[in-house]
């Protein structure tokens, strides 16, 4: 992948400078709600990129993906009511236990393929929804609140915005450069052109389900990694996160970006997130624009924006 | 006894009216081959039209029919305005783009009718219990609701397989190309259906009304009850959706009713009652998950094109 000066490209030079710049202005400006706002927002874009890397480059339509973002937070969320404080134990354990969920509904999603896969992931999803409103040592369905952070021993202060701020954008860099490597590597490739022609790679002899199975994985663990910073963030995690509306949110952020973009879902999540924020501020009732907008950005603006950004190149 | 019978009395009304619900998606996805979030939606939409009609004009009746209509009216709309466009395209597109007519819909109603939720009031004669077995009374209503959904489905076979216009929407989920050349209009036809599909999705909105109360949200977890049925039963097929849908009627409101106390014969009660409701809740999608394993294809898949 040569980098050539195009539309595409700058935008998202511009964009991730902007994302290391930005506690700079916040805190020369004093203007700590946008470091709050971008906090989640690059955290959303972690699952979101995770999310890309199983449904843009693997072909994968998961519709439950919301689940690992629940069960990184609540590995860190019980660990911590346990007296668990370590990040170096509530870290691991998050990502572990995101990896053998994403092996199991794995192993038996992908069995199934088109709307099967995608409404028995949205399954699965819902059971973990339902096994963590059930779990009333931990709050139930209100939810549990996480009185301290991850300690990272004086390492790192997650109690510090600005710190906290660049350890998201950290993993998030992180993430995308692991997806940039997975894509171009061996077995990036099989996976994608098991997206491309099954039949035709299964002949040259390539496992289908086996390749597309540790990419699922990995994108369910990159997704618990970003579970685990967002029950830091807000400092609570309930089933709410797992909730399938969730999922669908996460889903749109990577088709506004544009699928199978290495960059798209980050510039996906951040037009989703900040234009709620922007609406939700113009009008209680803000989904009464959002939902129409989305169903024209579906009827008319293909390939999402990087499509956009594209299409800008070539005239 | 007179448990197990009242309980199964109510998983099967709550069987049918699955079945409402996931007949109008299976009808739109096996015909269109378009998969609609929102239909969960217009069930919602079915209970407040029902809800305001019934208090406007104070007869029950009436005002349940006036509401039918409204959502008939609604689907063709929303089909004639912005979903139409959507077929032939990716599966993706069409749940994007329904997922934000959710969100459009549920702030629609929040502007409308407030966050608070509504009651639907029944009339007294639809109150009584009635004896179905001398000293085993049942609600009239739920009663009720059994009989009008068994008709509808009834009339639902009748319609497809056996009149003009069911024959011309069999061809049409066939071959669309074909019927189009043939000289049907083939876009009035996908119109109907889906508008079909709305009142359907409204029928049992209005009919849950009274049983629960109408508030925004509560078409999305039923919604995922129907789609779970119609993968149970195979995607497009209206035999299949009508049996899953009773099977997971059944199994859902049978798990609620003693899946805690067959618990804590197991367990210590307070591990019990904490686990029955997680797990009963669950009791479906475990069911499902096995099917698609079993047969990816659902147990009863519509015949290939």
């Amino acid at each position: 992948m040569t980098a050539s000066l195009n539309a595409r490209n700058v935008t998202a030079a511009l964009v991730a400078a902007g994302l290391l710049l930005l506690p700079l202005y916040t805190s020369a400006s004093g203007n700590v709600f946008a470091l709050t706002l971008f906090t989640r927002i690059v955290i959303f874009a972690l699952a979101a990129v995770s999310l890309n890397l199983i449904m843009g480059y693997g072909g994968m339509m998961s519709f439950g993906h919301a689940a690992y973002l629940g069960i990184g937070g609540y590995a860190v969320g019980i660990l911590a009511q346990e007296g668990v404080g370590s990040a170096l134990i509530q870290w691991p354990m998050a990502l572990a236990a995101s990896a053998l969920f994403a092996l199991a509904v794995g192993a038996l999603s992908l069995r199934t393929r088109g709307v099967y896969f995608i409404m028995i992931t949205l399954a699965f999803a819902q059971m973990a929804y339902y096994v963590a409103s059930g779990l009333a040592r931990y709050g139930g369905d209100d939810g549990l609140t996480i009185y301290k952070r991850s300690d990272f021993g004086g390492l790192i202060d997650l109690s510090s915005r600005v710190q906290f701020y660049y350890l998201c954008l950290g993993c998030l860099f992180g993430g995308i450069y692991l997806v940039w490597r997975i894509v171009n590597s061996r077995f990036g490739m099989v996976v994608q052109g098991l997206r491309s022609n099954e039949q035709r790679m299964q002949a040259i002899g390539f496992p289908a389900n086996r390749y597309r199975l540790v990419c699922f994985v990995i994108a369910g663990t990159m997704c618990g990694l970003a579970g685990a910073l967002l029950a830091n963030n807000t400092d609570f995690i309930s089933p709410a996160t797992m909730y399938w509306t969730r999922s669908g949110d996460l889903m749109v952020m990577v088709i506004l970006g544009g699928m199978g973009s290495l960059f798209g879902p980050v510039i996906g999540t951040i037009a989703f997130l900040v234009l709620e924020e922007f609406l939700s501020q113009v009008t209680e009732y803000w989904a009464l624009i959002m939902g129409p907008l989305l169903l024209l950005i579906v009827l008319f603006g293909r390939g999402g924006i990087d499509g956009l950004l594209g299409r800008l190149r070539r005239g | 006894m007179l448990l197990v019978v009242e309980q199964f009395l109510n998983g099967l009304q709550f069987g049918l009216l699955l079945f409402l619900l996931a007949a109008g998606l299976t009808l739109v996805f096996g015909i269109m081959d378009f998969v609609n979030l929102a239909h969960g939606s217009l069930y919602m939409m079915g209970a407040y039209f029902a809800a305001t009609f019934v208090m406007w004009t104070g007869n029950f009746i009436i005002g349940v029919l006036l509401a039918l209509g409204a959502t008939l009216l609604l689907g063709i709309v929303l089909e004639f305005a912005a979903l139409r466009h959507l077929y032939g395209r990716d599966h993706l597109d069409h749940v994007l783009a329904t997922f934000g007519l959710i969100l459009f819909f549920n702030d629609a109603v929040r502007l409308i009718w407030g966050p608070a939720g509504l009651t639907l009031p029944l009339p007294a004669w639809l109150t009584v219990p009635i004896a179905i077995m001398p000293g085993v009374y049942y609600p009239a209503y739920r009663l009720a609701i059994i009989v009008v959904a068994l008709a509808v489905a009834l009339m639902l076979y009748l319609v497809v397989m056996r009149t003009r216009v069911g024959m011309l929407i069999r061809a049409g989920a066939s071959n669309r190309e074909m019927i189009g050349a043939l000289g049907v209009n083939i876009k009035l036809l996908y119109t109907l259906v889906f508008g079909l599909g709305a009142a359907l999705a409204g029928l049992a909105g209005l009919m849950q009304a009274p049983i629960l109360t109408v508030q925004i949200g509560m078409g999305e977890n039923i919604l995922i009850l129907a789609f779970v049925i119609i993968v149970i039963g195979g995607i497009g097929s209206i035999r299949g959706a009508f049996l899953a849908a009773i099977f997971v009627g059944m199994i859902d409101t049978l798990g609620r009713a003693f899946l805690p106390d067959l618990l804590r014969q197991m367990l210590s009660s307070t591990a019990a009652s904490t686990a029955a409701p997680a797990l009963s809740s669950m009791l479906i999608y475990l069911l499902m998950a096995m099917v698609l394993v079993v047969r990816p294809e659902g147990l009863f898949p519509a015949s290939r094109r």
